[in-house]
């Protein structure tokens, strides 16, 4: 690990004053960044700390409804709110489905959107990475492609979002609530995070120094917390990274979708929203038919990015099988494997 | 260049308080407890928070110590798995791994104590085996300990519940 500087910030001005130095990074749990620096992908020359500031780890209930939680708030403690998770089962879901308790009870909410890709290549400095090195080339092309992307890439960067937590927020049409030298803004989380074109070393819309104080979830995603899942396929049951996932999400009235909300996980540089098969769920029958049309809808503009075409076909068939458990209803309880694609196995 | 500026903390581990200065900011939880304090009961197995090997509670919640800035811990309780019998008296949880042969080689026990010691705390997995397995699953075991691990955790955890209700009649 390179050495840095050490600053622990007691203000969001103070944070984003020094953070706005060349080379500088904000510092959360550390369990993305630390891991980085350790395998030298990553030297930032000054850490600047935020797990010190104030107020930025509550879950609040706005006065015009909806959630607000704060940057600092861990994965697990936002996963076992009760109130949060009766309203977005889906978000929970997916927190749960991620890394591994320790990790949960560690990680931020903002370090969650902001952790870097798990492309392989990108781990090893030894190997050419447009996104470490601009202009160096991607050896993942021709290499090792499971977990890469399938929709959105680019000629200059193959490689996939790993979070799960993003993929029911896109859905669920959170916002991101910015602090930065020009003031607060907010932006959609479905256009944070970006596609890599020809800058895949430009990653998310922040701009240095910028930090994230808050993710929202607006009052009308609570409306779907009666069918929302989020089911994912790894490599083992637990503690592994999704090859693909899926969050969905139904309003149903009189035996019809009201309205559906479809995202993905594993296929993109960016929790990827599906939103023409949005258009063909709204209005129509929640049946096998409907949801297979969904899933063609999906992956329509989907194409291998080396030997992952396999991918395509699985994400089909998981949305198929995400939105049948969402139209199923929310379970009543956290199951006991999240986010498991299958049956479950055992009960005690 | 600057000189490195020293950096201090005050930690409390294992109930007694430590006022410790360092000299570089780069060093990790797992490092100071084994290298600068001699507690070399936590393990590196990875170091890089995919095995759980050093599974320590920071303010009561299990977490990776290898992936955790000394620094940025500045006022926290830690416990470790010096931390956890009483004298000569086990832990009810190190007292289960015994009796349910939770464990081979015992390298990554330390973690899968203070783990298991976290998830009694949680409280969300309940008696149900799959839930435990899935709540211990940030803890490899190569030795492939795991069914007794399960079921060391699932009984330390049923008599530390009927202890605490003994304790409150
Ligand atoms: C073994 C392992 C398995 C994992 N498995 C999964 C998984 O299955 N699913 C999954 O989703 N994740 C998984 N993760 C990733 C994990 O979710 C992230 O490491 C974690 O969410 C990062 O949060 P943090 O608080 O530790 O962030 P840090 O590591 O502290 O920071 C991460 C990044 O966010 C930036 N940052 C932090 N806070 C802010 C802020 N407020 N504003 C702007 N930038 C900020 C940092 O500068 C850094 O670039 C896994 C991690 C490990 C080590
Ligand atoms: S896919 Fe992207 S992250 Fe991976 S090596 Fe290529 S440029 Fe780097
Ligand atoms: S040593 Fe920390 S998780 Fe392996
Ligand atoms: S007992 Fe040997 S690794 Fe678990």
């Amino acid at each position: 690990m390179n050495r840095f500087d050490y600053v622990r910030a007691s203000t969001v001005a103070e944070a984003v004053a020094a953070a706005s130095a060349p080379g500088a990074a904000y510092l959360a749990a550390g369990t993305n960044l630390l891991d980085l620096m350790k395998g030298g992908v990553t030297r930032p020359t000054r850490l600047v700390d935020v797990t010190h500031l104030p107020d930025l780890d509550r879950i609040e209930r706005l006065p015009e409804g909806g959630f607000r939680v704060g940057a600092l708030v861990r994965n697990s403690d936002l996963a076992y709110d009760s109130g949060f998770a009766r309203a977005h089962p889906s978000v929970a879901e997916a927190l749960l489905s991620g890394a591994s308790a320790q990790l949960r009870n560690a990680a931020t909410v903002a370090g969650n959107l902001m952790q870097r890709t798990r492309c392989p290549y990108f781990y090893d400095p030894a190997s050419a990475c447009n996104k470490r090195q601009p202009g160096a080339g991607c050896e993942a092309q021709g290499g090792e492609t499971r977990l890469h992307a399938v929709l959105g890439w680019s000629e200059h960067c193959i490689a996939t979002h790993p979070s799960d937590f993003c993929v029911p927020l896109v859905a669920l049409d959170a916002v991101v609530e910015i602090a930065g030298r020009d003031g607060p803004r907010t932006v959609p989380l479905e256009a944070f995070h970006r596609l890599p074109d020809d800058a895949p070393e430009r990653e998310t819309v922040l701009e240095p120094g910028e930090l994230i104080v808050a993710v929202r979830l607006p009052d009308e995603a609570a409306a779907f917390s009666g069918h929302s899942r989020y089911l994912k396929i790894r490599d083992r049951t637990s503690y592994a990274f999704a090859v693909v996932s899926a969050a969905a999400s139904l309003r149903l009235d009189q035996g019809r979708i009201a309205e559906g909300r479809l995202a993905l996980g594993g296929v993109a540089l960016k929790p990827w929203r599906a939103r023409e098969a949005e258009r063909v769920l709204a209005g129509a029958e929640p049946n096998e038919t409907t949801f297979r049309q969904a899933a063609d809808a999906a992956l329509a503009s989907a194409k291998p990015s080396g030997d992952n075409a396999f991918k395509i076909e699985l994400a089909r068939r998981l949305i198929v099988r995400t939105l049948v458990r969402a139209a199923a209803g929310t379970p009543e309880r956290m199951p006991a494997l999240p986010a498991s694609a299958f049956e479950e196995t055992l009960h005690a | 260049m600057e000189a490195p500026s020293s950096l201090s903390l005050s930690l409390s581990i294992n109930g007694t308080r430590h006022d410790i200065a360092l000299d570089d900011p780069r060093v990790t939880l797992l490092d100071l407890l084994r290298e600068r304090l001699g507690l070399t009961g936590s393990k590196k197995g990875c170091d890089r928070g995919q095995c759980g090997a050093c599974t320590v509670l920071v303010n009561g919640r299990r977490v990776n110590s290898c992936l955790s800035l000394a620094v940025s811990l500045d006022g926290a309780e830690i416990t470790t798995i010096e931390g956890l019998a009483q004298g000569d008296a086990l832990h009810p949880v190190q007292a289960a791994f015994i009796a349910h042969d939770g464990f081979q080689c015992g390298f990554c026990t330390p973690g899968q104590i203070m783990s298991a010691v976290g998830l009694i705390r949680e409280g969300h997995a309940g008696d149900d085996p799959e839930r435990v397995r899935e709540a211990m699953s940030g803890n490899l075991c190569r030795c492939g300990a795991y069914i007794g691990i399960t079921q060391a955790v699932l009984d330390a955890q049923a008599k530390m519940a009927s202890e605490q209700q003994g304790e409150a009649a």
